[in-house]
This record gives structure tokens, C-alpha cells and sequence, in this order.
């Protein structure tokens, strides 16, 4: 199934998120990330929903994401048309004799290190979904202990904005 | 609430010595008032005031008892029901007979909980109500606290929208916001949930208050290229349909719908939400399509090449299965709600806006089309049209072992009641009957659950119905099912002076269930006989319950029927009793059933007209 980023700009109050995530679960989507974070608008948050969906009931979920009163704009991103990054964060296994392996993967993926100690070293990476899964199948011999990873945010390529003037396009009008 | 009454009184004492006829309005007038230091219930009371709510309905309890003190003192009627799923349905009812909004009101728990079907209901069937739930004071909310339920999470896929007051200063802009939200758009139910100590809190009241949905813009205007799209392909159509639903009646669209009609010389289907929507006398109308149809409502349906949906869903229970459903049809969907259109099947032109102002300017396109020279000719439709409304038209046959057509019953009760008469059902054959075999003339005259199908609907849906409107007669035609759900709300019709008139058409069995079983089951009947039987399944004569009795417990008139010869007279003799409400006890036959059919998930080329009547079409003219 095709994968698809919607930007959702929603009020930034109690019980939105819960609207939101009903809507996909009671279709029995599967959310594959979701990160809902402040906007330059106080008053707004915006949700990045990565979904892999068909188009047709895709359409519908977006139409009913438009009804929720709360919703102010959905724009789905287009991979092409959008700038997407995650975050990670990773703990791998690094005694001394094997720190270097792991220091030169960090260096190589542009991965920073944020904690370390005798037994293990804390990385942080940003980038695509594929480069964090790339960096991950490279540490994964070396042993991780343990990872955080964000979900996917994202923004549209070029000037316009959704919340400002020359705004990109909204998927469906609300009703 | 006592300053406020005061200035009521004051106003109303001056109108009376100035000879001005004292309204409701003056009392509105008292209520915009703004004022200062009073409680959140008397805010929230004033709002209520403010807006024009007449009636509520309701049960208080520990949440919600600070509201109840200022309504104490209120112009707002509150009825006291006996369940709080009476309140939901009264309010529905009361929407859906004056298109005004609805209000209902509970506790906290138990009493939000029994609200949910009435809300899940009036949101399948986008009716516009307002329930104000109590809830557990703020500090408690979260910890299980007694009679606490999570009102909020557990309606949010019910309703259009809801809110949790969080702080008394709020009140008058929820309040507002709720009522907008419920009235405007998409009908549909709102919930209020107010923890006890909000309404405890002391606060301000300012009217009106400012409503800020900045993600609520529904669209009401129609595209005008698209109703021209629609309008050039209505006059190139050959066999066009007008399929109506619902939603021609929410938006007040009757008198534009029959200048369509008109215009179009069109045929006209009205689904089981729009039943009234277009007179059942009018020759260009077809009756009801559907599961349970006329074999010309359904027939046209498919075999139609443009079909222009008003207000109307493509419910499965009209399409039958979806992939054979008029399969030759370029499809024209006008909807307010935009996902609606393409949901379930493609629109070939798809109009998002209000029905009434989508119908006025589809009349004016078409009156250019016309005017262009581009007028159809109906006449080979017609013919066909005709042919099967003549050849299959609505009936039934009079049961072989001599019982009371339960049929016959409601076709009586609809032609002695009359057209203007508003009638309310509950869910299953009596439903169906009721649609099929009642000639509607006007909008809101009848009521039912479409989508939900809430068996107890009728009963506490009459009753919010005559509160709205005193002056009609409300009949509510029940199964002796449905009716056993929720007949507890005659004691409230009885106490609070309701005078609503019910039909219970007893066949002693949950008939719709029965007929399927019937037909699809081999005859066992598992689990679907009301009355008391003995060991090999007969019936016992005995009534239980005995409904004449339980009406007269609940202080109604309770009247029986169990003959052809008595029908005229014992609804004649209910007509005639306007103090009390009034209930009928018709016993009619187990074994009738509802037909036309189409069998569920089948496709509507195989309706049956009758049991094994497959009807003939023709299709060498199609």
C-alpha cells in the first residue's frame, strides 16, 4: 500500500489527539508514526500522520479528519514536494576495544554522540525514515540496547506555508 | 435567578398595563441581560434563556443538582422523564417535529450513559440536539469517582462534537457554540459535559458571547458551475430519478423540491428519512425505495441513467448491494456534508451546499436549459414507470387464519388520523408499515429512527414531538417489542400532561426478526416470541404484560382491538381523547410480513414484490 504524510494543523486543546486517532482506528488503519508538536501560531499544534493507505479510503478518512471541528487544515506532502526527518536516539554496546567501530558509523551518518560511558554510547541521528534505517542495520551487530525514535515531521518545500498567505492547497474543504 | 425573575415579573406587570401582549421574546430580553457574580448554573441557565430553549428534558441527580436550582425559577419547561434515554429521544423527537433544537439533560455516570444510544441515534440521523451532562466535580475527574463516566471519550464518535466545561466562565460561549454546532451544517448532537463545581463556581454572564470555531466553516453556497454541470445533465437525461433524502427536510427544502419536480417532470423517491418531504398524492411520486420499497421507487432507481440525490447517503438499505446499484446512472450527489459525496458511490457531479439553496438554483439552470431549447421528453419513462407501480403496486394480503392485518390497522389509523397528524415509529415491520401504508402529505409528520434503528424510539419521540407542538395530534405506532422498551415514558406523557396516542401493533413476537427467520432460517424461531407459550411453543392465553392494563397503571387510556369491525371506532374513540394519553392494544396476526424485499446484501435487480414474486421488467425497453 502507498504510503502518505499528512500535515494536520488542529487547536491546540485537550481531547484532539484522541478525535484524531479514533478516526483512523475505527477504520482499522494502522498509524505508522505520528508527532504532534507547537506551531508558530500559539494556538495551533500540527500533527504529522504517516499512513500507508489505498487512496480511496484514504480520501474519506481525510474528509472525516476535516469534520472534526477542531481541525483547522489537512495537506497531504508529497515525498517529492516535502522535507521529512526523524529523529533518533540509540544506546550501542561500546567497550573500549570496539569504541572506535561505533564512533566511525556515528561520524559517517553524521550521528552525534550525547552520552557516554565504560559500557555503552548514547547517538543522536536526524534524517530520513531510510537513512535512520540505514544507520541502524550498520549498529545492529555492534548490539543496541535500547532506542527512541520520533515519529516523522515535516513541511513543504518552497515558500509557502499552510497557516500563512500563499498557502498550499488543503485537501478537502471542512463541513 | 431571583434579580432575573424579578425583572421578568416587572416587564411583564408594564406589557400588561401598556396592553402588550407579553411574549416569550420579553423573557429572552430579561435573559441577555449581563450579570455578575451569580453561579454557573445560573449561567448557564440564562444561556438556555438567551437562546430560546423552551423545553428540556430531563432527570436530575448528585452532578448535575446545582443546575437544577436555578432552572427551579426558570421560564424553561423541564420535563421530568422517567429514563434518561426518554430524554434523548424526546429531544430528537422535539427536533425533528419543529426543526428547533432538542435539549436534554443528565447526571453524571449513569444518567450520561443512558444518553448514548439517544445521541448515537440522533447523530445516524443527523438531528440537531443539545445534552448538558453533569459531571464530577474537576478535582475528582479521572479517579473513578462515584458516578463518574468518561461521557466525553465515550461520545466522541457519536457526536458531532463535544465539550468539558473547565472553567464557569466558559458557560455562555459552550453554550452557544453547542447549539451553533448542533443547528448549523450537518445537523447533528452535541454534548455539554459540566463538572459540579463549574456550576458551583461564581462568574459573570454576558449575552451574546463570542464563537470562536475557527476549524467550522461549512460550506453552504453551492459551486455554480457544478448546479450548471447538474442542470445540463438533468435536461439531457432520458430516465432521470430525484432521489430525496433526509436532508431536503433538515434544510427546509419542501417547496423547492416540488418546483424541481415540477420543472423536471421528473419522478421522485423519498427515502425512509424523507418520508413527507414530497406528497404521497403526487403522481410524479414513486413512494419509498429501499429494502423494503416500492418495486417502482427501487426499479427506477436502478434503470434511471441520471440519478440527482438530494440530501440522501446511499445507505445500504437503499442500494442493496453497491456494485449492482443503477448501474447505467450518471450520478449527481448535492450533500452539505462533503464526505458524504463519493463515499460510497462516485459522484458524476458533486455539489456541496445547503439542499434548499442547491435545489432554488438547480430550478433556475434548468429553467435556462429549458429556455435553450434543451427539454426531454419523459414519455417513453413514464410508460415504463407506470407500468410497474400499476403492476406491482403496494399491498398485502389479509391473513389466512382470520387475525387482524396489522397492515390494514396502520393504513386506517393513517387515513382516520390524517395528513396532518405527526406520527413517530418504532423499529421493524410496524416501521416499514408505517412508512409504506401512511400517506404523507407534509414535512415532519413523520419521525423515526432511519439509522441507528432504535427499537423504544416512538414512544419518548411523540412525546418531545407534541411538547413542540401542542396543537397536533401525535400518534407513535409501536411493536409490542419496541414498545416494552421504553412505554415507562407515559407516566411522564400522563404526569406532565402530554396527551400522546399510541398504536401498539401486538403480534406477540419481534416481527422483523420473526419474518427473517421465517425466510431465512427455516421457521426456528429462536428466541423471538414475546407472549407466554406453553412447553411445545402455542401461545398461553394469557397477556403478558396486558398492555390495556399497564396503559391504565401509567394513567392512560388503555383501548383494545382485536377485530377488523373495531378498528375505525377504537381510533376514532382515541381521536376524541385530548386530556390523557391514550393506548391501543391492537392484537393483530404473528405471521404477516413486509413486502416488497430486497434481501439484505443482495442486489435490487431481485426484489421481490411479494413472497416468490419476482416482478418482470421488461428489460428489452431499457
Amino acid at each position: 500500500m502507498p504510503r502518505h504524510t499528512l500535515s494536520v494543523l488542529v487547536e491546540n486543546k485537550s481531547g484532539v489527539l484522541a478525535r484524531v486517532s479514533a478516526l483512523f482506528s475505527r477504520r482499522a488503519f494502522n498509524i505508522e508514526s505520528l508527532a504532534v508538536g507547537p506551531t508558530e501560531n500559539p494556538g495551533l499544534s500540527r500533527m504529522t500522520i504517516v499512513v500507508e493507505a489505498e487512496a480511496s479510503p484514504l480520501e474519506q478518512i481525510t474528509k472525516q479528519l476535516n469534520k472534526l471541528i477542531e481541525v483547522i487544515k489537512i495537506v497531504e506532502l508529497e515525498t517529492g514536494a516535502a522535507v521529512q526527518r526523524e529523529l533518533l536516539l540509540v544506546k550501542v554496546r561500546a567497550p573500549l576495544a570496539e569504541r572506535t567501530q561505533v564512533l566511525q558509523t556515528a561520524e559517517l551518518f553524521r550521528a552525534r554522540v550525547i552520552d557516554v560511558n565504560p559500557e555503552t554510547v548514547t547517538l543522536e541521528a536526524t534524517g530520513t525514515p531510510d537513512k535512520l534505517q540505514a544507520l541502524l542495520a550498520v549498529l545492529a551487530p555492534m548490539g543496541i540496547k535500547e532506542m527512541a525514535q520520533s515519529g516523522t515531521v515535516a513541511l513543504g518545500r518552497g515558500p509557502r506555508s499552510m497557516s500563512g498567505t500563499g498557502t498550499l492547497r488543503p485537501v478537502e474543504r471542512t463541513a | 435567578m431571583t434579580t432575573n425573575q424579578g425583572e421578568s415579573a416587572t416587564r411583564e406587570a408594564a406589557a400588561a398595563l401598556t396592553g402588550v401582549e407579553t411574549t416569550a421574546r420579553s423573557i429572552h430580553e430579561a435573559a441577555h441581560e449581563p450579570a455578575t457574580g451569580i453561579t454557573g448554573a445560573q449561567s448557564l441557565v440564562r444561556s438556555l434563556e438567551a437562546i430560546g430553549v423552551d423545553v428540556v428534558f430531563g432527570i436530575p441527580g448528585g452532578a448535575i443538582l446545582p443546575l437544577y436550582d436555578p432552572l427551579f425559577d426558570s421560564k424553561v419547561r423541564h420535563v421530568l422523564v422517567r429514563h434518561e434515554q426518554g430524554a434523548g429521544h424526546a429531544a430528537t423527537g422535539y427536533a425533528q417535529a419543529t426543526g428547533r433544537v432538542g435539549v436534554c439533560m443528565a447526571t453524571s455516570g449513569p444518567g450520561a450513559t443512558n444518553l448514548v444510544t439517544p445521541l448515537a441515534d440522533a447523530y445516524m440521523d443527523s438531528v440537531p440536539i443539545v445534552a448538558i451532562t453533569g459531571q464530577v466535580p474537576s478535582g475528582a475527574i479521572g479517579t473513578d469517582a462515584f458516578q463518574e463516566a468518561d461521557i466525553r471519550g465515550i461520545t466522541m464518535p457519536i457526536t458531532k462534537h463535544n465539550f468539558l466545561v473547565t472553567d464557569a466562565a466558559d458557560i455562555p460561549q459552550r453554550i452557544a457554540e453547542a447549539f451553533h454546532l448542533a443547528s448549523t451544517g450537518r445537523p447533528g448532537p452535541v454534548l455539554v459535559d459540566v463538572p459540579k463545581d463549574v456550576l458551583q463556581a461564581t462568574t459573570d454572564f454576558s449575552w451574546p458571547p463570542r464563537i470562536d470555531l475557527p476549524g467550522y466553516r461549512p460550506t453552504t453556497r453551492p459551486h455554480g458551475k457544478q448546479v450548471r454541470e447538474a442542470a445540463a445533465m438533468i435536461a439531457g437525461a432520458s430516465r432521470p430519478v430525484l432521489y430525496v433524502g433526509g436532508g431536503v427536510l433538515k434544510a427546509g427544502a419542501t417547496s423547492e423540491l416540488a418546483a424541481l419536480a415540477e420543472l423536471t417532470g421528473a419522478p421522485v423517491v423519498t427515502t425512509l428519512m424523507a418520508r413527507g418531504a414530497f406528497p404521497d398524492s403526487d403522481p410524479q411520486h414513486l413512494g419509498m425505495p429501499g429494502m423494503h420499497g416500492t418495486v417502482a421507487a427501487v426499479t427506477a432507481l436502478q434503470k434511471s441513467d441520471v440519478l440527482v440525490a438530494l440530501g440522501a447517503r446511499f445507505d445500504d438499505r437503499v442500494t442493496g448491494q453497491l456494485s449492482s446499484f443503477a448501474p447505467d446512472a450518471l450520478v449527481v450527489h448535492a450533500d452539505i456534508d462533503p464526505a458524504e459525496i463519493g463515499k460510497n458511490r462516485k459522484a458524476d457531479v458533486p455539489i456541496v451546499g445547503d439542499a434548499k439553496e442547491t435545489i432554488a438554483q438547480l430550478v433556475t439552470a434548468l429553467q435556462a436549459e429549458h429556455a435553450a431549447g434543451r427539454t426531454p421528453d419523459l414519455a417513453a419513462w413514464w410508460t415504463q414507470l407506470d407500468g410497474w407501480r400499476d403492476r406491482y403496486p403496494l399491498g398485502y394480503d389479509e391473513p389466512e387464519d382470520g387475525a387482524l392485518s396489522p397492515q390494514y390497522v396502520i393504513e386506517r389509523l393513517g387515513a382516520i388520523a390524517g395528513p396532518d397528524a405527526v406520527y413517530t415509529s418504532g423499529v421493524g415491520q410496524h416501521q416499514m408499515w408505517a412508512a409504506q401504508f401512511i400517506k404523507y402529505e407534509k414535512p415532519g409528520t413523520w419521525l423515526n429512527s432511519g439509522g441507528l434503528g432504535t427499537m423504544g424510539y416512538a414512544v419518548p419521540a411523540a412525546m418531545g414531538a407534541k411538547q413542540g407542538l401542542p396543537d397536533a395530534t401525535v400518534w407513535a405506532i409501536d411493536g409490542d417489542g419496541c414498545f416494552q422498551m421504553t412505554n415507562q415514558e407515559l407516566a411522564t406523557c400522563a404526569i406532565e400532561g402530554i396527551p400522546i396516542k399510541v398504536a401498539v401493533i401486538n403480534n406477540g413476537n419481534l416481527g422483523m426478526v420473526r419474518q427473517w427467520q421465517t425466510l431465512f432460517y427455516e421457521g426456528r424461531y429462536s428466541s423471538t416470541k414475546l407472549h407466554a407459550q406453553n412447553a411445545d411453543g402455542t401461545p398461553k392465553p394469557v397477556r403478558i404484560p396486558d398492555f390495556v392494563a399497564l396503559a391504565e397503571a401509567l394513567g392512560c387510556v388503555g383501548l383494545r382491538c382485536e377485530s377488523k369491525d373495531d378498528v375505525d371506532a377504537v381510533i376514532e374513540k382515541a381521536m376524541a381523547i385530548t386530556d390523557a394519553p391514550v393506548v391501543i392494544d391492537f392484537v393483530v396476526g404473528s405471521d404477516a410480513q413486509v413486502w416488497p424485499m430486497v434481501a439484505a446484501g443482495a442486489s435490487n435487480d431481485d426484489i421481490l414484490a411479494a413472497r416468490d414474486v419476482r416482478p418482470v421488467f421488461g428489460e428489452g425497453q431499457v
